[in-house]
């Protein structure tokens, strides 16, 4: 299953970690960062590779935004964090604990 | 800028590429996609040239890899070209019957990089599964999907749906919720090579159909985010066709057990093609070059009906073996599109499955399994209709 009932879902205290099912690969001939799993391919923009990057299992999501936006001389990303990250568990890329 | 040079950029490069290692296989489903003819096939090409072909498809771009057959597991250099894909960044399938698997060889692949494993069921229950697969397989499939788990590999199964097994749906679905399943695959028969041959024993009714849909639909809703269940209603009760291939010579390169490159598994029945082979071309040739590549790419060879339709852009006229198969000429539209002279060949089978299923006329007409000695008398039979 690509989730199961331990998964919790996403919220500031969650770790979310890369799903193991899934690899993330940098893909010269794109020129962008992709997500493969079986039968597809995602291309991701620079920001949701980078956040990917971010989901190492050891992390919450609170940190997450922190670090990101310290990177990004403190811009308010905190909707849009949370938002990718709900469809990136919606589609099985990460799991949650 | 040479002209040339700028045409050539607009050529997708291929995403996927698909290495039917063998026709070797000790199943013998009837709905089998490999050709008739294939015992004609002496000379399996070596693992050198596999390795150059993937070195190739590489670096043009291609990233998803499929290692099919027959049976992949009989090659006994799969550990090694497991190996080279993964260090070329590869994302890698096995799609295997499972038969020829055990755990140690689950763990090796684990080892060389292998990504994901689909292993494909014939029924969910052991009579019908062992019936259409030709042989005793159904336990041991189960255990090696137990496995895929341990080792930590996507769960993808897959099974093909036709009338024999189409109102097992719900079972097939319990199956795959029992083996904890991450993606699972109702595939459809494709009516090409043995399963053409088999079709009238393997068509399902317009009512197996309709059930099948509302209980894929079911569980589709009820597993979502869990397990992603991917079922396509069969183009032949359809009234346009679907987008082949996502288009020849577009996103998809076969290379066949003995080198030769196609736009798609089932092309090699086409006329008129030459066949490259990767032991006299570069894969770079094939795709970008090569007369084959460039027969039926875009839009230029069409003709009416599809040359002056105005939904020729979304399906690109279907599929061209299933037009040449049913109207002997591929250029044609594919006759699954009720717009082509030729779509009551379609209906008029659908129509006849429809009334006939369930009488003996139907049902107890034999199925050509797949295997050598068939294709062997298949051949043979061709020959002397020629002669
Ligand atoms: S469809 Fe069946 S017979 Fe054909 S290669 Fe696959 S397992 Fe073998
Ligand atoms: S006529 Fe040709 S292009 Fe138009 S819908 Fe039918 S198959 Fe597609």
């Amino acid at each position: 299953m690509l989730k199961d009932e331990t998964d919790k879902a996403i919220g500031p205290d969650v770790i979310p970690t890369f799903a193991s099912t899934h690899r993330l690969q940098w893909e010269e001939a794109q020129d962008c960062h992709v997500i493969l799993y079986p039968e597809g391919m995602v291309k991701l923009n620079p920001t949701s590779a980078e956040i990917l990057q971010q989901c190492d299992g050891e992390k919450d999501v609170k940190t997450i935004i922190e670090d990101l936006q310290k990177k990004y001389s403190g811009a308010d990303l905190e909707e849009d964090i949370l938002k990718f990250l709900e469809v990136a568990h919606g589609n099985g890329w990460i799991r949650t604990k | 800028m040479a002209m040339a040079g700028s045409e050539q950029n607009k050529i997708p490069q291929p995403l996927w590429l698909l290495c039917e290692l063998t026709y070797a296989c000790p199943l013998q489903c009837p709905y089998c996609s490999n050709p008739v003819e294939m015992a004609k096939v002496k000379n399996e090409i070596a693992t050198d040239d596999w390795i150059r072909v993937l070195r190739e498809a590489r670096k043009m771009g291609a990233t998803q890899l499929g290692f099919s057959g027959g049976e992949p597991l009989t090659r006994p250099d799969l550990e090694e070209l497991i190996a080279e894909a993964r260090q070329l960044g590869f994302y890698t399938n096995l799609i295997t019957s499972g038969i020829g698997m055990d755990e140690k060889r689950i763990k090796a692949f684990k080892k060389a990089g292998l990504d994901h494993i689909q292993v494909s069921f014939q029924a969910s229950t052991e009579d019908l599964n062992n019936l259409i697969a030709g042989t005793d397989a159904f336990e041991h499939k189960k255990e090696m999907a137990r496995l895929v788990k341990k080792y930590g590999y996507p769960m993808v199964l897959c099974f093909v749906l036709h009338r024999r097994n189409e109102d097992q749906i719900r079972d097939i679905l319990d199956l795959c919720v029992a083996l904890e399943a991450d993606y699972v695959e109702l595939a459809t028969t494709q009516y090409y090579g043995w399963a053409y041959h088999n079709r009238e024993q393997l068509l399902p009714t317009k009512a197996q159909l309709a059930h099948a849909e509302i209980v894929a639909k079911e569980y589709q809703e009820k597993l979502e985010g869990k397990m992603k269940i991917y079922y396509v209603i069969p183009d032949y009760f359809e009234d346009r066709p679907k987008k082949c291939m996502d288009g020849w010579g577009k996103v998809f390169l076969t290379i066949t057990p003995e080198g030769t490159a196609l736009p798609c598994h089932a092309a090699r029945q086409l006329p008129g093609l030459e066949f490259p082979n990767v032991k006299d071309h570069s894969v770079d040739w094939i795709w970008n070059e090569s007369p084959d590549f460039q027969k039926y790419r875009g839009l230029g060879w069409m003709k009416e009906p599809c040359l002056s339709c105005d939904e020729k852009e979304k399906d690109l006229g279907g599929c061209r073996c299933q037009a040449y198969m049913l109207t002997g000429d591929a250029t044609n539209a594919d006759p699954v599109c009720s717009k082509s002279p030729y779509h009551s060949k379609i209906t008029d089978l659908v129509d006849r499955v429809d009334e006939l299923a369930g009488t003996p006329e139907l049902e107890e007409k034999p199925m050509v399994f797949r295997n050598m000695k068939n294709s062997r008398e298949i051949i043979k039979k061709k020959s002397s209709e020629t002669a």
